[in-house]
């Protein structure tokens, strides 16, 4: 086992700012804003009408496709408009708002019964009636991931990296909820039918090392590996690679090399919906950041806007300059405070000055760094003269689309070029142009 | 809560390391220092001023191109700062001032700026400016004995006299087939290792360039890969080859502490814009620097090859970046072409 992997960056990890704060419950906003996208596939479609009355759990849009995920209403109330509303990732998407009446009336649960019989099928179902998603930010329904492993793979990794910077939700769930997140690797480990799983875990977090160490001597299946600190040590590919010595092809999935991940913060939740029947509803977030006066772990209703998360750190200390959700090297600038918390928001962070430079003038020295931090091998000085004279020929060459826009070359980057910004929008075209080209 | 400044929106990642072209540049330029004392100490202090109006001079051409062409002003980079010391590095201390004013103007006018400027030249303007400067070779090839040149004006030209000692280099001594350490102006491998010798002010101290070299690669500057694989390749042929009856040790080890080769491999086949930015690139280019440097040394008319085989590579590196691309993630290396063959 590598431990490690080629390339990747060392950015300050800015976690001492949450790392100490046990999670804390933010009280229900008096209205959540649940747009019908929050996962990678085919929009959920709303089941409730204007005016009616939902209860907490109850299911209000419906995955109808293939790759979707159901949504459920995370308070009680009544539905008081179906529109579309500003959404992270920075577009307006179709939404379901619930006015809070705040009587907590939830819909009847049905914990499964079967915890350590049920197979991999019915696991996936499970996951599908939960609404879970991939919690790390990726947003990918978990009953397909899981579906598809079965009989396929060979080694389950718990990604317990959290390798962005400021963001600890994943590092207090671990500490808190340790026993919860095992029983919850636990199901997924049998219903697929392995010998081992593993829990990966980054160096720089060793109360949740020690922690987990002492709770698994209980469970003789799990693994707990120790991974250098090092971004992007969370990407899926260099995740595998570090922990199995396997190497993901380009294009395929991690089952094609017969591992299947899953996030810290997914399988807490497929143990507590497994036990007690209770959906996808909350979600811990790190509200974090240079311009925020008390930083904290929050658990928060999904749907709950970015201010009220602000609003309980004790608001600004200035005037920020950037809003995100998520962490700095790959989160979403926000334009606002008033989007949701969505299922993949791991954190809320504002940044009061331009920690990106971005308005650095840019020239290349050649200086190479950004080759020796791309962990994809690849080339990031020579695409990015490739993309800036258009070239899209010679961009597939040196193989744009294996980009995993994780930004390592872009943070390492003395001469302040915008490589990863130039990447997503050059991959866009390349990938256009190809299609256009099969047809 | 509301907000009452518009937020920024730009694409991730939204952090970026603090070290930016100065930084690196100043961390060169502390690295070029070393070379620097142990220069003054065997030159004296026109070893400084001959420095001092090297950088001078760099800076000024680099402003007045950039003011003439109407372009930012890139001085601030500090970028000239390094190439008017190196371009001081390797020449004699008894050359003349003036000589340095137009090297000054060749590195950075014509072989940098018109390029493009930082980044964009394919030839390290120092050693470039060199070997524009062997036009006058009387001027840039008068050695003189170190500790004994204490008397050199500070600016004027350097005459002959009883205090200024003219003396050959080891490796004009060995190219004679010569041991330094033997006969006149004698050079024991001590003296060659700490720089107890005739050559350019910066080159002659091997043991200060790898102290050098170390903090470079300490501070991420440069990678490893290039003085290694120049320096290795320079040992390896050097010690199964040696000349003249001597011994293979002793033959490699003046062969590696003579001349501007620990110069050359540490800081000039280093040059972020003339040299490999992929691993497997940076170490054929660093062989193919030690292979030229040692064919020169051995075959060519000059006794000293390190700059020329610097300047032969610069040309190379496109295409060796080009052929020596990393491995791609999840493909082995030989699999595509496997393919292919099929």
């Amino acid at each position: 086992m590598p431990r490690n992997f080629r390339g990747g960056v060392h950015p300050d990890d800015m976690k001492k700012f949450t790392r100490d704060k046990a999670i804390e419950v933010l009280p229900a906003p008096s209205e959540v804003v649940l747009p019908v996208s929050m996962h990678i596939g085919a929009p959920a479609v709303p089941v409730v009408a204007v005016g009616d009355a939902v209860k907490i759990g109850q299911v209000v849009a419906e995955a109808q496709a293939a790759v979707c995920a159901p949504i459920h209403a995370t308070v009680s109330g009544t539905v008081k408009a179906i529109e579309p509303r500003p959404h992270p990732n920075g577009t307006n998407v179709m939404s379901i708002v619930i006015e809070n009446d705040f009587q907590e009336s939830w819909v009847e649960l049905t914990p499964t019964d079967n915890l350590h019989t049920i197979s991999g099928e019915e696991l996936g179902d499970l996951c599908l009636k939960a609404g879970l998603v991939g919690l790390g930010g990726a947003a990918f329904p978990v009953h397909i991931k899981i579906k598809s492993a079965i009989g396929k793979v060979d080694t389950l990794i718990i990604n317990g990296a959290e390798c962005e910077p400021y963001i600890t939700s994943d590092y207090r769930l671990m500490l808190e909820r340790g026993e919860k997140l095992l029983a919850g690797v636990e199901i997924v480990r049998k219903a697929l039918g392995l010998e081992v799983a593993h829990i990966a875990i980054e160096s720089n977090k060793r109360d949740a090392i020690e922690h987990l160490k002492k709770l698994m001597q209980l469970y003789p299946n799990l693994k707990l590996d120790v991974l250098r600190t090092k971004y992007p040590q969370g990407s899926e590919k260099h995740l595998i690679y570090a922990v199995t010595g396997r190497e993901v092809p380009p294009g395929e999935l991690p089952s094609a090399v017969g591992v299947v991940n899953i996030n810290i913060a997914t399988a807490v939740a497929i143990a507590d919906y497994v036990e007690t029947g209770k959906p996808l509803l909350h979600k811990v977030v790190t509200v974090s950041g240079s311009a925020v006066a008390n930083p904290k772990n929050l658990l928060v209703r999904i749907g709950t806007p970015f201010s009220a998360l602000l609003d309980a750190a004790g608001g600004m200390l200035e005037e920020p300059h950037t809003i995100l959700a998520g962490g700095p090297m790959m989160g979403m600038a926000q334009h606002s405070i008033d989007v949701p918390v969505i299922k993949g928001t791991n954190a809320v962070l504002a940044l009061c000055k331009d920690e990106n430079k971005f308005d650095e003038e840019q020239i290349c020295i050649r200086c190479g760094k950004c080759v020796a931090a791309c962990p994809m091998n690849l080339l990031p000085n020579y695409l990015y003269s490739y993309a800036k004279a258009n070239r899209y020929e010679d961009l597939d060459q040196l193989n744009l689309t294996d980009c995993i826009e994780c930004g390592a070359c872009s943070y390492g980057c003395p001469g302040r070029l915008h490589l990863t910004q130039t990447f997503k929008t050059a991959k866009r075209e390349l990938i256009a142009r190809k299609k256009k080209k099969g047809e | 809560m509301e907000l009452q400044k518009q937020l920024r929106v730009a694409p991730s990642p939204h952090l970026k390391t603090e070290d930016g072209t100065r930084s690196i540049m100043l961390d060169v330029i502390i690295a070029l220092c070393f070379p620097l004392v142990m220069a003054v100490y065997f030159f004296g202090w026109r070893a400084l001023t001959m420095t001092l109006v090297s950088v001078c001079s760099c800076i000024a051409f680099e402003w007045l191109y950039r003011r003439f062409t109407k372009k930012s002003s890139t001085i601030g980079d500090l970028s000239a700062v390094v190439t008017g010391m190196l371009l001081a590095f390797n020449l004699p201390v008894t050359t003349p001032m003036w000589i340095l004013v137009i090297g000054a103007f060749f590195a950075i006018v014509i072989v940098k700026q018109l390029y493009g400027g930082l980044g964009k030249n394919f030839m390290n303007p120092a050693l470039a400016a060199r070997a524009f400067l062997i036009s006058w070779p009387a001027l840039i090839t008068v050695w003189v004995k170190p500790l004994a040149a204490k008397a050199l004006p500070l600016f004027g030209n350097v005459v002959p006299s009883p205090d200024v000692i003219v003396t050959a280099t080891p490796l004009a001594k060995m190219k004679a087939g010569i041991l330094p350490a033997a006969g006149e102006f004698s050079v024991t491998l001590r003296d060659a290792f700490i720089g107890n010798c005739a050559g350019c002010i910066g080159e002659v101290s091997a043991v200060v360039i790898l102290a050098a070299a170390i903090y470079l690669i300490v501070r991420k500057v440069i990678r490893p890969h290039v003085p290694v694989a120049y320096l290795g390749t320079v040992a390896v042929l050097t010690f199964l080859f040696p000349m003249h009856g001597i011994d293979n040790l002793t033959w490699m080890a003046y062969n590696l502490f003579s001349g501007g080769l620990m110069l050359g491999a540490v800081f000039m086949a280093t040059d972020y814009a003339t040299s490999p930015v992929t691993p497997m690139g940076k170490i054929v280019f660093g062989i193919g620097c030690g292979a030229i440097t040692v064919l020169i040394r051995y075959f060519g008319s000059y006794a000293e090859g390190v700059s020329y085989s610097i300047l032969i590579m610069n040309t190379m590196v496109w295409l060796l970046d080009k052929s020596f691309r990393p491995r791609r993630f999840g493909v082995k290396r030989f699999a595509k072409k496997a393919k292919e063959a099929k």
